[in-house]
Formats: C-alpha cells, structure tokens, sequence
C-alpha cells in the first residue's frame, strides 16, 4: 500500500477512526505522518494502547459518583496507606503502587475490574499453598457442604455421616490453622 | 564467528525440536506474574528495594532451584550491553520493558532458554515457559512447578477476592498469559481469517501478529492469547485457549488443502518464487523476507520443497531482525546496510542447507 499523502512511500501507518458510526481510513508513511502532526500517541511509542485505554475506562468511574453530594471534597481523595498512590493517580496510570492498593481502593475497584474481566470479580484458580493454605481448606470445606446437602436431598445418609466427619475433622485442622498463623 | 556456530548460539535449543502440530503452531507460551507481598511494585520501588528482590531471589537460587531445564543463570540488566538486550528482546526472553525501562531489572535463564523469569519487570516477577508445538498444558505445568518453588520461599501477594495481585488490573486472578504463536498462510492466502477473528475476539482471546507493528501479521504469522485472567482457573484458560487453537489448526489444514486441489500450480510457482528470492537477492527488507519464508515453510509443509529443514521459517524470522543482523555485523547497521545483510545472512543460511 502506498502513502496517500505523498503516493510515493510505502504507508506503514494505518489509522481506523470510528466516529458517529462512521469510519475513516488513513494510510500513511512515517514521515507525511510526522508532518501531518497527527502523531497523537505515536512519540510515545508502541507502549500506548493498554495503558490509555485503561485509564478511558477507569476514567468513567467518577461519572456516576459525582451526583452524590459530598460535603467536604477536598478531604475525599483514596489513598493507598502503604505507598500513598492515590485513587486519581491509579486512573490516570492504570498501574497499582503495591499490593495493599487493592485493600485501599477495594470499593471503587469492583466495577473496574468486573468490566476488565468479562464479569467476573472472584479469583478461581490457583492458591499459594502456604499462605493460601486455610483458604484451600475453605474452599475444600463448601465444597464438600454442597455435596453433603446432596446426598441428604437424596437420602443417602450412609454416605452424608462419612461426609459430615470429613468437614467436622477438616473445620478442626482449619480453626487451628488460623490460632496458628496469629 | 561461522554462521552456524552463529545460528546455534542464537536460536534456543528447544526451538529446534518437534512438538505436536508443529506444522502449525511455532510455539506454545505460558506467563505467571506474581509479586511481593510487603514490597512496592517496581514501576514504584526505589532502587534498593528492587535490589532486595534480586538479592533475595538469588539467595534462593544458591540454596538449589529444582529447575528441570538445568540451572538457572542471573543477568542483571544494569550488566549487559544495549544490543545483547535487544538480541535476549528478539528471542522473546525478556520484554522490550525490561530492557528499556528497567534499570534493575534482571532475568534467570536456564541453559536451553525455555525457562525465563523476569524480576522488576511491571511485576517483581514474571516466570516465563516455552514449548514447542501445541504443548500449552506441559508450559502450565512447567511454570507451576517454578512458581512452587518461588512460593516456598516468598511471601506472594494474594487475596482471597482478587486472587495473585499484580500491578496492572488486567493481569490480575490467575496472573495467567497463555499464548501459542501461529503460522496461517492458508487462512491468509483463501482470506477466511478475516471472517475467523472476529469470533475468535468474542471468545475472549485476542490475536495479533507476532512480528511487525500494528495490525499487519508479518510472515502469517499470529500470536493467540487469553483476555481474562480473573474468575477461571488456570486449566479453563488453557483449556478454552487449546480448543480455539484446534479449531484453527483444522481450519488451516483444509485451507491447505482447497488451495493444493484448485490453484495447485500457482501456489508452486509462488513457493519457488519465494525460494529464488531468498536464494538470490542481494537486499531484502524485513516484510519481504517474511512473507517469502512464510511461503518456502508452506512450500516445505505441503512437500512442494523436500532438502530444507522446517526450522528455516522460525530460525531466520528470529535472525534477520535488526539486533540479529547487528550482532553478527559486530557493530550497529543503518537500515539500507541492514538489508543488504539480511540478503547476505539468508543466502548463506540456504547454502549451509543444501550442502548439509
């Protein structure tokens, strides 16, 4: 393909704007682009999608929240108590500072990353098994209540009685767990 | 330095073996991204505590890695060259980030390469495994194993809610990336794929091509990725990834084959086309060495072309980069002497072939 502004130069650029439904094309070379000066994100480089992107979406956030009134809105802004990242700062980065960010903007991040992952909001995969032990164990124990109100639904109490030792020996190992660890 | 001591140094060994569906698929990738659980992330931490992950990481690596590809090598990034950075960028062994925006940053490498963990990358670490063909499932598997090892010496970051926390929202769950590099001349060539990424997006997964920027695949060949690290388990994200790439892969085959029954002659002549151009230019540019190794590998896939080894494609889409070209110049190239090297470096590399 070649460049649509000098027709001389390979086009290495392709631009796809949709605007109101409409879309428009662009091909140009480096150097008409460059002089163009439509270079929005190009100085930065390759490294611009994920990270603009993310702040658009983490940017409409504030949208809803301005309605409700707030009496003192200089004090309201979230902070991260750990590396004093604030909540403004994460949009505009889309980069959390440590670990405890989580903890710090738990209330404002759930919508965020629910959009982000297609819905869901809840880890279902693998847990570290030494820090992560109880809350294996957790999962193991409603695991193992669902399959005992099962048997009960069907009336296999033989097999609801081996199961209900099972979560009573395993609650056991669990509370302990937990002395433990404090 | 001979262009095959040369070529042997820089492709990693594991890329010369066969995997499943190797005709199609190049490779087949899996990334965890883990992270501290008392320490800033590393687009925040200051020099010394990025420092510390490095130094404790290495303290773990002196009491015994159980790494079955063999030791693993520390390379800080503050002690290496620009250009061997660059050369580690094009092996996909380090991300340009690292190399670029990193400056303590460091990676442990095993011997083959197929093992590679970043530290002080966006996350304090990124453990990175590589297989060839479609072996999704055994990358998993190899990653957990180094990711066990990890754990039992660090405190992760983890909740119970979000799952491993990693410094981009977009990571975090399962800090999971799987990805299987892809070589689709036929979907190209009968211009289905066009139709196919759509669905393909909706699925959950994103395409993009592997080599060149934007939204041109150079060489045909695409790279498959999970969105969605949140809410599945690791073995569903591999899974629905696996299925997706099947269905690619038998697509592909009985594009191939369409295009061996109606166009049999023309796909012959563009094969050995191809062939000669490698053989003989004396400058060639990034684009159309790709596009013509895309078609020899056809070539040799379909057994139009039988004294080449099927490597070719894979070995000299990673070799004829510029920081390839420039390593083996000795020196930094401007773009024109860039294309007249490549030219160079691929007749060689075809003659080391036939004579073999």
């Amino acid at each position: 393909m070649i460049c649509q502004e000098c027709n001389q130069r390979p086009a290495t650029l392709h631009f796809t704007n949709f605007s109101n439904g409409e879309k428009t094309e662009m091909h140009l070379c480096e150097r008409c682009a460059q002089e163009k000066g439509e270079m929005f994100m190009m100085n930065q480089g390759p490294g611009f999608s994920i990270n603009n992107l993310l702040a658009g979406l983490l940017n409409m956030e504030p949208a809803f929240k301005t309605k409700a009134k707030e009496p003192f809105p200089q004090e309201k802004v979230i902070q991260c108590d750990n590396c004093s990242l604030t909540f403004p700062q994460f949009v505009k980065i889309g980069r959390f500072g440590c670990a405890h960010c989580y903890d710090a903007f738990r209330e404002q991040l759930s919508p965020v990353i629910r959009r982000l992952h297609s819905g869901n909001s809840t880890h279902n995969g693998k847990v570290p098994q030494r820090i992560g032990g109880s809350i294996q164990l957790q999962r193991n124990i409603a695991s193992l209540k669902n399959t005992l109100s099962e048997h009960i639904a069907r009336e296999e109490f033989e097999k609801a009685v081996e199961l209900r030792d099972q979560i009573r020996s395993l609650e056991k190992e669990l509370a302990e767990k937990r002395r433990g660890g404090e | 330095m001979s262009l095959e001591r040369f070529i042997n140094q820089a492709v990693s060994s594991w890329m010369s073996e066969d995997g499943p569906d190797s005709d199609i698929v190049l490779s087949s990738r899996i990334r965890l991204a883990r992270n501290l659980k008392e320490m800033k992330f590393p687009a925040l931490a200051s020099g010394e505590e990025s420092g510390e992950v490095i130094s404790h990481v290495k303290e773990m690596l002196q009491q015994g890695c159980p790494s079955r590809f063999g030791p693993l090598e520390l390379l800080k990034m503050e002690e290496i060259q620009p250009l061997q950075k660059r050369v580690l960028v094009e092996k996909h062994l380090i991300s340009p980030h690292l190399a670029e925006h990193s400056p303590h940053g460091a990676i442990l490498l095993s011997e083959n390469e197929q093992v590679s963990i970043m530290l002080n990358e966006e996350d304090h670490i990124r453990i990175q495994c590589l297989f060839p063909g479609l072996q999704l499932s055994e990358a998993l598997q190899a990653a957990n194993e180094m990711d066990d090892w990890l754990e039992g010496g660090i405190d992760y970051a983890f909740d119970e809610q979000y799952g491993y926390l990693t410094s981009c929202p977009t990571n975090a769950g399962t800090g999971l990336r799987a990805s299987v590099m892809m070589h689709l001349p036929g979907l190209v060539l009968t211009q289905q794929l066009n139709r196919i990424l759509p669905a393909i997006n909706q699925l959950g997964l994103v395409v993009r091509g592997i080599y060149g920027e934007g939204s041109e695949a150079l060489g045909n060949i695409f790279q498959i990725s999970n969105q969605i690290t949140l809410g599945k388990s690791e073995d569903d994200i591999v899974e629905d990834l696996k299925s997706v790439v099947s269905q690619l892969i038998s697509q592909e085959r009985s594009a191939r084959e369409a295009l061996a029954k109606t166009s049999n002659i023309q796909l012959e002549d563009r094969v050995f086309r191809s062939y000669g151009t490698l053989a003989n230019s004396r400058i060639i540019e990034t684009k159309e060495a790709a596009s013509c190794l895309s078609d020899v590998r056809l070539g040799i896939d379909m057994g139009y072309i039988k004294n080449i080894s099927k490597n070719i494609l894979n070995e000299l889409m990673i070799l004829t980069q510029p920081g390839f070209l420039q390593q083996y110049a000795g020196g930094p190239l401007r773009p024109e002497e860039r294309d007249i090297r490549r030219a160079a470096l691929i007749r060689e590399r075809m003659k080391m072939e036939l004579s073999q």
